[in-house]
């Protein structure tokens, strides 16, 4: 079985301060190299806070950036260009904010057709039927076709923006926070959509939230991105459970669970260290009650720890 | 477009100028078929005619020849002449905007720096520099004016490319195959050109005054041919002597750049949204309030509302957003108000202060009692000594919320010293002591930053510490930790369950989250579509939710550690608050649902501290 | 902040290079040469020839370009033939006359302005504001040259309190009251325009920031209503208003041209319309470079000023 999406070594960093010519004043590291596979069929959640990179990296998954270094296979294939254009009959991206990824003074209809239109060229009726069926898979009326995107809820934005990734006929879908704009109410049924499409069409899924009970629920396995990394990987029913690095219990630990009582949890009142200028060795070790002198100064490596799960940690939480 | 043509037509100013404008265009449109006479033929005998003379309607000028003819070929080639430059800066400047906003990087350097140094002359000296080197025309008048705006339309179009090509669907295009300049031209350019057409209408009128005032120099039109400029320079020599000369061409400039200006101005507002939801009118020092009756006091609590009512008006339309609210927090107490967006749970704790906006709020009815005295409808000074004093409020967002140009630590003092006759350095050492007891490290050297020098948690911490300056009774939070990390998340609330503790304060707690309300708050009321539907302890209330609503709210919540699941969802959508169906709100999408529930007002029963607004709860004795 | 300032003050040098070079390829634009102008259309081709000789006209253009730069640096900007003296000389002393003008203009435009955008945008839709909008509208419509001709018949002709023209009396004039008189119109006239467009924009920017949270917040604080508007409304619309207010000093200057023609101001507005119409070439050059230069250091300050007010700017 081939994996549907393999990662090597990917990383991305940005230049700061770049002036017209000549070098830039500083380096951020916005992704430090990763690899990791998705096998077809599957769905890997990526979580992590705000600023740890998730964004980022699954927008060098579609092309939309290039990466720094490192390389992306995509159902056994290499894709050494980034024209997004090419990855986009492949692998299709839903977007956070539904409004804002559907262009305001378009139809539905001319939204939905552009990757019918320009990915695979079908003609009108050819165009006319498929937009039916997938306006049916998404549960939308086809009299939406000549509306405006003002004119929809969130929830069902958000169903026009998995239309669009759907007529682009990839395999893989990169799903980038695509309830966290919604209502709980509305979340679920999203999230119930995005199941029963990846059951009809076996799909596969790189589901990216903050949110790590959305996570648990719609994930096979997880991995934790903190400060543009890997810190670990595992199966969704057991990572957050028996977390093995010290981060994902800090995370585990911080959610706020009905029946749980509050109490402040374990990490210090500190947060994530200054991307300009990165500690040496573990980038958790400020906020890690075990860190020691070998987590300040020596970056650790992905190592497995039990049977599916690895973390990069020196000093790995047993229990 | 009917929409855009309906709102112009309301505007009754632009509907003026656009009159104005239409009937000296078709006046100057038509000035060849016109019976006038010939602009150009002199008569030296019939000199500085007065208006109103035989047969010269408006005098003559100088060399006899007739004003009226005159003015209207003048306002011809005026109109033109100041069309056609705004028309080719605004196609010049707007491709340059666009090719640079959208590519960026160096092409957008290189563009700009260009434009700036264009914009490095004040535009006279440019343009006088350009009728120099091309000799003075007509022609090179335009040429010198359109040139001069084209870096205008270029920074101001740029900008706007900007903030649209990082949109989200821009990105969605290119992954659905398009090319850049597919992408410039079908994504672009639609949602460019409102504003390009809003800058032209504001400019054109500059362009006509520029144009004329090059003509007034004698640097544009040449004799025997004039525009309306040039004839005010022709006029010039005989000011005092035929002041008709120059006050003709003259008035006819301001009426034509008036009504342009004017329909300018119109066309702005029909083209930009914030205007038409009326978001750029100025918000009140207190929320307005219209109530027939003022409830009587009831309760003990420290802060009682009374069927609280408040509305947005909004064009014709009313949205009841927080429709007959009652509630009581006691001190040392945590209340939680849960619901999802649009429930009205923000709206309500706004307007215990007189906080909502207005325009559009309105508080129509009810009241909120701060130790028995009523709070909606007092006198302004009455409000503002209480807010931040007794009753303070902490709000989501805390880049937004705090004032980007004050220090923290004057933004503390500030509050305290509102309410206290106290020094500027007392003040200071207390906000210091308040950043401190929010467990900010480094408060003394923490109290100089500025908010953007902040982390999003730390800004949260000032956020707290100011709610808590002056020791308030109530304190009321508007979902402050919507915006953090869970990480972060975690150490801002046990930090304010502490507090509460500690200080004995009242909370009201404004979420979206079960799962906070479950570790905060010792009650919690549940609100849907602007009304209070359930309302009882936190632990009674989420172990056996009564209303329908709350039972599958909790349901579509995914909890940690419960593994991989299909969710449980409520099907459609909250109604909207404008057109709120008769009876009970969660009735289209309850699976409980008689014919009853939709027959009329359901009221909100139950004994103590739980009630329910349903007539088939879902546990009997709730 | 000295750093920042000198940084600036670099930063402007491409910028200050740059204009020398539009202008001097603008003026490269002009057909025929400047002896023919210099010497009449009645010229021999040899007198011309050798004119255009002395004056270095026979040289390539990216030489002439240098020559002119360095002898510029120098404070060499050549010989107006016209005036028969130093372009120099001749742009200082009209310089001097436009700043009076143009300066006293620009502080009457910018606090009215600011004051009247801030009072309409706290009294929306109140009399005052209505009243503030139609005054507004009136300025930005009317041209400057015939509101200050219309300014000269009430008050000169008509009404005899000021000065037809000029800027000192002919005779037993000159001293500060004398240059007071004469200033009144003329800067009034051209404030009119430039304080309409400020009013607007400082309204506009007040009316935006009002609709900020961070103004909610200072009324939770408990912060009067006065000073809402006056201190966490106005100085946080500021950081709209001043950039505008260097745009808008372009303005008051590219104006000045028009006032001084219509009220006789021996300004440097006045001195590059003749020149252009005597195609005295080297005058208009110079003058236009060294008002140009001005302006592009009176934006420096205007920017350091922005980053003295917000602390977001990094300096």
């Amino acid at each position: 079985m081939t994996d549907a999406l393999k990662l090597t070594e990917l990383s991305k960093s940005f230049p700061v301060g770049k002036p017209l010519f000549g070098k830039p004043k500083a380096i951020v590291r916005a992704v430090r190299p990763v690899s990791l596979r998705v096998e077809t069929g599957e769905t890997l959640g990526i979580v992590g806070e705000s600023g740890c990179g998730k964004s980022t990296l699954a927008r060098m998954l579609v092309g939309l950036l290039p990466a720094s270094t490192g390389s992306i296979e995509i159902e056994g294939e290499a894709q050494d260009t980034t024209d997004p254009a090419a990855f986009g009959r492949r692998i299709q991206y839903v977007f956070q904010d539904p409004i804002s990824s559907l262009n305001p003074r378009k139809t539905i209809r001319q939204i939905i057709e552009a990757p019918l239109k320009l990915l695979h060229g079908m003609g009108r009726a050819e165009r006319d039927t498929r937009l039916r069926e997938i306006l049916a898979a998404v549960n939308l009326r086809e009299d939406f076709l000549t509306r405006y995107p003002h004119e929809f809820s969130g929830g069902q934005a958000q169903r026009i923006g998995i239309a669009r990734a759907l007529a682009a006929n990839a395999r893989i879908l990169i799903l980038d926070e695509p309830v966290s704009a919604l209502d709980v109410s509305v979340q679920a049924q999203v999230l119930n959509l995005l199941a029963d499409l990846k059951a009809e069409l076996g799909l596969t899924y790189l589901f990216i939230s903050h949110d790590l009970a959305v996570v648990e629920a719609v994930s096979d396995r997880v991995a934790v991105l903190y400060f543009g990394a890997v810190v670990e990987i595992g199966r969704a029913g057991d990572i957050f459970r028996q977390p093995r690095h010290p981060y994902t219990r800090l995370l585990a630990d911080s959610a706020p669970v009905v029946g749980r009582p509050l109490r402040p949890p374990e990490g210090r009142e500190t947060e994530l260290p200054d991307p300009l200028n990165p500690p040496p060795g573990c980038s958790f070790a400020a906020r890690c009650p075990y860190a020691t002198d070998l987590c300040r100064t020596t970056e650790p490596p992905l190592t497995p720890m039990g049977e599916t799960q690895l973390a990069a940690c020196h000093h790995p939480i047993t229990r | 477009m009917r929409l855009f043509a309906g709102l112009l037509a309301r505007n009754r100013l632009a509907l003026v100028g656009a009159v104005v404008l239409a009937a000296v265009a078709v006046l100057a449109l038509l000035v060849p078929v016109l019976p006038v006479r010939a602009p150009n033929v002199t008569d030296t005998a019939a000199r500085y005619l007065r208006p109103l003379s035989e047969g010269h309607l408006l005098g003559t000028d100088h060399l006899g020849r007739d004003l009226l003819s005159r003015l209207l070929w003048g306002t011809r080639l005026s109109l033109a002449v100041g069309f056609a430059a705004a028309v080719i800066a605004a196609v010049i400047g707007a491709a340059l905007g666009i090719v640079a906003g959208y590519f960026g990087g160096r092409t957008d350097n290189l563009i700009m720096r260009g434009v700036d140094m264009l914009m490095a002359f004040p535009y006279i000296l440019l343009a006088l520099a350009i009728v120099a080197a091309l000799g003075p025309g007509l022609l090179n008048a335009l040429i010198a004016v359109a040139a001069v705006n084209v870096p205008f339309f270029a920074r101001n179009i740029r900008g706007i490319t900007v903030g649209i090509a990082n949109r989200e669907f821009v990105d969605a295009a290119r992954l659905a195959g398009m090319g850049h300049w597919r992408i410039i031209w079908s994504e672009i350019l639609p949602n460019v050109v409102p504003v390009i057409v809003i800058a032209m209408s504001t400019t054109i009128g500059w362009m006509i005054l520029e144009t004329a005032g090059l003509s007034f120099l004698g640097l544009g039109s040449q004799p025997p041919q004039a525009d309306l400029g040039s004839m005010l320079g022709e006029a010039r020599a005989a000011l005092i002597t035929a002041p008709h000369t120059s006050v003709v061409p003259g008035v006819m400039i301001l009426i034509i750049v008036m009504s342009i200006n004017l329909l300018g101005d119109g066309v702005r507002d029909a083209l930009d949204p914030r205007l038409r939801s009326g978001a750029l009118s100025r918000p009140m020092a207190a929320t307005r309030v219209a109530r027939d009756t003022v409830p009587e006091p009831q309760g003990d609590g420290i802060l009682t509302l009374q069927a609280l009512e408040t509305q947005f008006h909004v064009g014709g339309r009313v949205y009841r957003a927080v429709n007959k609210v009652s509630l009581s927090v006691h001190p040392g107490e945590c209340l939680g108000i849960i619901g999802e967006s649009g429930s009205g749970k923000s709206v309500t704790a706004l307007s215990v202060m007189g906080l909502v906006a207005s325009p559009p709020g309105v508080i129509t009815g009810g009241a909120a009692r701060y130790r028995g005295d009523d709070l909606i409808g007092a006198p302004y000074e009455t409000l503002r000594s209480l807010r931040g004093d007794r009753i303070a409020y902490i709000f989501q967002d805390p880049l937004a919320t705090l004032h980007p140009l004050y220090r923290v630590g004057d933004q503390l003092a500030e509050a305290i010293r509102v309410h206290h006759p106290l020094g500027r350095a007392e003040a200071w050492a207390r906000a210091v002591a308040l950043l401190h007891s929010v467990r900010i490290p480094n408060p003394e050297s923490r109290a100089k930053a500025y908010p953007h020098e902040m982390s999003g948690g730390m800004r949260q911490r000032v956020g707290i510490a100011m709610a808590l300056a002056n020791d308030p009774d109530v304190i009321i939070a508007d979902e402050p930790t919507t915006a953090l990390d869970v990480t972060v998340q975690a150490q801002i609330l046990s930090l304010l369950d502490e507090l509460r503790r500690a200080r004995g304060l009242a909370i009201i707690f404004i979420t979206h989250d079960f799962g906070v309300v479950a570790q905060l708050c010792d009650r919690v009321a549940v609100m849907y579509a602007g009304r209070i539907v359930e309302e009882g302890p936190t632990g009674v209330l989420l172990e056996s939710p009564a209303h329908p609503y709350t039972r599958r709210l909790i349901d579509c919540v995914p909890e940690l550690g419960a593994g991989r699941r299909r969710l449980a969802a409520i099907p459609g959508l909250p109604p909207a608050v404008d057109q709120l169906p008769p009876g009970c709100a969660f009735a289209p999408r309850c699976g409980r649902k008689q014919p009853a529930c939709e027959a009329g007002e359901i009221g909100l029963e139950g004994s103590g501290a739980r009630r329910v607004r349903c007539l088939y709860p879902e546990v009997e004795e709730p | 902040m000295g750093a920042y300032i000198l940084r600036r003050l670099i930063s402007a040098i491409p910028v200050l290079l740059g204009i020398t070079v539009i202008v001097f390829a603008i003026m490269e634009m002009i057909p025929g040469d400047p002896a023919t102008a210099i010497l009449g259309s009645y010229a021999t081709p040899e007198n011309v020839e050798k004119l255009n000789r002395e004056l270095g006209l026979d040289k390539p253009a990216v030489q002439r370009y240098f020559i002119w730069l360095g002898n510029m640096l120098t404070g060499d900007f050549g010989q107006s033939y016209a005036l028969n003296r130093p372009v120099l000389d001749e742009v200082l002393e009209r310089f001097g006359a436009t700043l009076i003008l143009a300066g006293v203009a620009f502080v009457l435009c910018s606090g009215l302005g600011v004051l009247a955008g801030v009072v309409s945008a706290a009294r929306q839709y109140g009399p005052a504001d209505r009243a503030i909008t139609f005054v507004v509208l009136l300025g930005i419509s009317i041209p400057s040259f015939f509101l200050g001709m219309m300014m000269i018949l009430l008050f000169a002709v008509k009404l005899r309190w000021l000065p037809v023209s000029g800027m000192y009396a002919i005779y037993g004039g000159g001293d500060l009251q004398d240059l007071l008189r004469h200033l009144v119109m003329p800067a009034s006239a051209l404030a009119v325009v430039a304080t309409g467009v400020i009013a607007r924009l400082s309204r506009g920017a007040m009316l935006e920031v009002l609709r900020q949270d961070f103004i909610r917040t200072a009324r939770a604080k408990g912060v009067p209503e006065r000073r809402v508007i006056q201190g966490h409304a106005l100085r946080a619309a500021m950081v709209g208003i001043i950039p505008v207010l260097g745009i808008q000093a372009g303005f008051v200057l590219s104006g000045a041209v028009y006032i001084e023609m219509v009220f006789q101001w021996p300004g440097v507005g006045r001195m590059l319309v003749d020149a252009i119409l005597k195609r005295d070439i080297l005058l208009v050059q110079g003058g236009v470079v060294f008002v140009a230069a001005c302006y592009v250091l009176f934006n420096i300050v205007v920017d350091v000023a922005q980053s003295l007010l917000d602390p977001r700017i990094k300096t």
